[in-house]
């Protein structure tokens, strides 16, 4: 398929393994641990995962999977706020598909509609519009989550909504933000990460510099990278080369996609339609400052937390869940004390083990059933 | 009898279908003896009644099976319902070697669907009967309230004949085998989602709802100890690997650039985050024989109609604690385990 193959090419794979090897090679002598790479974007998880990209690597780099999968890191009390909204007669509560199964701390969407919510699946908001404008004594309700990547497509919904002067459509918004999360990692005490690789569909977005704090301030090394196999070994390849080097530099791996501004026509209707949050709640992280976005007053008619006045409950993460700990490359998932016991995706407690793209589910999914590996490979 | 057909009156089904009255009879005449007419359906007796000696002419032991459809849309490239409904029972027979020979059809029809929809997929059932050579012998039809049903569900029970000496078996994939997919993957669950009409993908994807009898018959005349067979419908060629590998207590290990997958469905695949292992099909199997037989199976169904792409996905070997594992491109492993649920969209 073009421009999915060239990306997927195992013989380039191969050359870029064995530079990443040469690379550590020259490192290694100063390094006396292996050196922890952070992939922050949940979707860089996944192809991690589906490549088999850990087993490819030197001994002497360790992925740690970030927290950068918005399914997961949705705490339950806001998928209980969801419920809440949906068990009204009049909505119709439109989201994602991976959404469906995020727990709440009675029921998931997938429940909740089992037990008669009107829940649909939409691939765009511009579907749940659609549908609002086909349903005008319905009330439409969509789930708006994501980073960055996903806000303008919601934000312009709004736009296109409030141009048309559609009434009966709303969005519960549960957007977060990147910048604010990795400097909440980058300031915890116990971090040991070595470099980073930025999320590249948020970086289409919001431009390279929001992450030049990273480097400068931090000394770390940041390659914003895509999401086929071979960007990510092009970017580990990048980030080891800063780490050899003594550099820590913002790099842009994925150039055919990002550019250095970001896109303005996007940037333009999230700040029209989004403002900050003073802080907002994290499952696995806890509250973080500025890291989510609301609609403001302006579109107030179009915010499903206004239109509804829905439960707003702050629903602790069960205490023996450690999954910040995880996020934070401080443990390796199937160290957690409930990984693959009391957690499991048939019935996740954890974030992480939430969505596919969450780096406990991903691991489990994968072959780490209870501590080790079940497909024969060695850990880590 | 045939000069006394009743047709249905009227444009759409209603309750009064299911009553037992005149409506009932139009409807059986119209849509059931319309279609589906063979001697031994035509007495209307409330059951068929089968020649044991012709069956036992052909083997020793019945395959008896039953499965129901509730296909959303009921209608879409490639087949249909009723199609689906013939096709699923008969290749249930097929895969434990059985020459299928009488299914039975039950309609639960929701009022208000329009009677041509109805009679376009009796035309679609008979289509299929008449290509998979089954009689369809004995049937029945319920009319339901509005909203008790989604238009229409079938329920088609089937029985076949299974040669003397077959043993097909899920616990029979031994290491050494081979495992043999008889064609491209995931057809079938692709053409679904691009009929659904709401990711507005515009794709040239036909369901590949096929009977594989045919081919079943194929295999055996070049391989004789096949060891399993499963079609691989709801959760893909995957689940199936997976229900097999763990029946026998061994791991199956199937190579990613082997993989036959059409280039349209990778693309549906790519957009929507899916991946075509898990997507069904209805024109599919796996195939776990004996190494040796492995190349001349192949080439059996290979030279059989719809059996055009089958190749050779991967092998068995000895249980490594995980059931089966994929060889990606990269020569990385991968587990490739039972979905928890049905595969859902991704985000992003």
């Amino acid at each position: 398929m073009k421009y999915v193959d060239e990306f997927r090419d195992p013989d380039k794979a191969r050359s870029l393994v064995r530079a990443i090897e040469k690379t550590v090679d020259e490192i290694e002598a100063c390094q006396p641990r292996p050196l922890q790479i952070m992939e922050f974007c949940g979707g860089h998880t996944h192809t991690i995962f589906k490549y088999g990209i850990e087993t490819l690597l030197p001994p002497q780099i360790e992925m740690v999977h970030g927290p950068g999968c918005p399914v997961c890191v949705l705490p339950m009390g806001r998928v209980d706020d969801c419920v809440a909204i949906a068990e009204r007669p009049e909505v119709i509560f439109t989201t994602f598909g991976d959404a469906m199964r995020v727990p709440g701390s009675k029921y998931s969407l997938l429940e909740a509609k089992a037990q008669g919510c009107d829940i649909r699946i939409v691939y765009s908001p511009l579907d749940a519009l659609a549908l609002a404008r086909k349903k005008p004594e319905r009330e439409v309700v969509f789930f708006a989550l994501g980073f960055e990547t996903t806000m303008p497509s919601t934000a312009l919904t709004v736009l296109q909504a409030a141009k048309e002067g559609v009434r009966n459509f709303s969005l519960f918004c549960n957007h977060i933000t990147t910048v604010p999360t990795i400097k909440a990692i980058l300031d915890s005490p116990d971090m040991q990460l070595d470099g980073f690789l930025a999320p590249g569909h948020v970086s289409m977005v919001v431009g390279t510099h929001p992450f030049d704090f990273v480097a400068e301030h931090y000394h770390k090394p940041i390659v914003v990278t895509g999401f086929e196999p071979l960007d990510i070994l092009q970017s580990l390849y990048m980030v080891v080369r800063q780490i050899a080097e003594g550099r820590s530099e913002v790099e842009n791996q994925y150039r055919r996609v990002v550019s250095e501004g970001g896109n303005s026509p996007g940037l333009t209707a999230i700040g029209q339609v989004f403002e900050l949050r003073e802080f907002f709640e994290w499952r696995g992280l806890g509250s973080i400052d500025h890291s989510g976005v609301r609609i403001r007053d302006d579109y107030a008619t179009y915010d499903a937390e206004r239109k509804f006045a829905v439960p707003n409950l702050k629903i602790a993460d069960p205490k023996s869940c450690q999954c910040g700990e995880v996020l934070k490359g401080v443990i390796k998932p199937w160290q957690c004390k409930i990984y693959g016991n009391g957690c499991t995706p048939q019935k996740p407690m954890g974030a992480l083990m939430v969505s596919s793209e969450g780096a406990c589910a991903a691991y489990y999914n994968h072959g780490y059933q209870s501590g080790e590996r079940t497909d024969g490979y060695k850990n880590g | 009898m045939a000069s006394e057909m009743h047709k249905v009156n009227g444009e759409t089904i209603t309750l009064a279908h299911g009553s037992g009255g005149k409506a009932m009879r139009d409807l059986i005449d119209d849509v059931v003896l319309g279609n589906f007419a063979n001697p031994y359906l035509a007495p209307l007796e409330d059951q068929a009644r089968l020649e044991l000696a012709e069956l036992s002419a052909e083997g020793d032991r019945l395959a008896f099976t039953t499965d129901s459809f509730v296909v959303d849309p009921i209608e879409f490239p490639g087949g249909d319902i009723g199609k689906l409904a013939v096709n699923g029972t008969v290749n249930d027979l097929a895969m434990s070697g059985a020459r299928p020979r009488f299914l039975t059809c039950g309609f639960i029809i929701e009022e208000g669907l329009p009677v041509d929809t109805l009679r376009r997929i009796a035309n679609s059932m008979r289509r299929a009967a008449e290509a998979a050579d089954v009689a369809i012998v004995s049937g029945d039809t319920k009319v339901v309230h509005k909203g008790a049903a989604d238009q229409l569900f079938i329920n088609t029970s089937g029985v076949g004949v299974i040669p003397t000496g077959l043993k097909i078996g899920a616990d029979r994939a031994t290491p050494g085998d081979a495992v043999i997919v008889n064609g491209v993957m995931g057809d079938h669950g692709a053409a679904i989602l691009s009929a659904r009409g709401d990711l507005a993908l515009d794709s040239p994807i036909t369901s590949d709802c096929q009977e594989l009898y045919t081919q079943v018959k194929a295999l055996c005349q070049v391989c004789p100890d096949i060891h399993c067979l499963r079609d691989a419908t709801r959760g893909g060629v995957a689940t199936v690997l997976n229900e097999l590998a763990a029946s026998a207590g061994v791991t199956i290990r199937i190579q990613e650039p082997a993989l036959p997958v059409r280039e349209v469905v990778r693309g549906v695949c790519e957009i929507l985050g899916l991946d075509p292992l898990y997507l069904a099909n209805e024109g599919k199997f796996v195939a776990i024989v004996p190494q040796a037989y492995a190349a001349t199976a192949v080439q059996a169904l290979r030279v059989t109609p719809g059996g055009e792409e089958a190749v050779v996905i991967g092998e068995v070997v000895e249980r490594i604690r995980s059931g089966v594992q994929l060889v990606t491109s990269f020569g990385s492993l991968r587990v490739i385990d039972m979905l928890v649920g049905e595969q859902l969209p991704r985000i992003c």
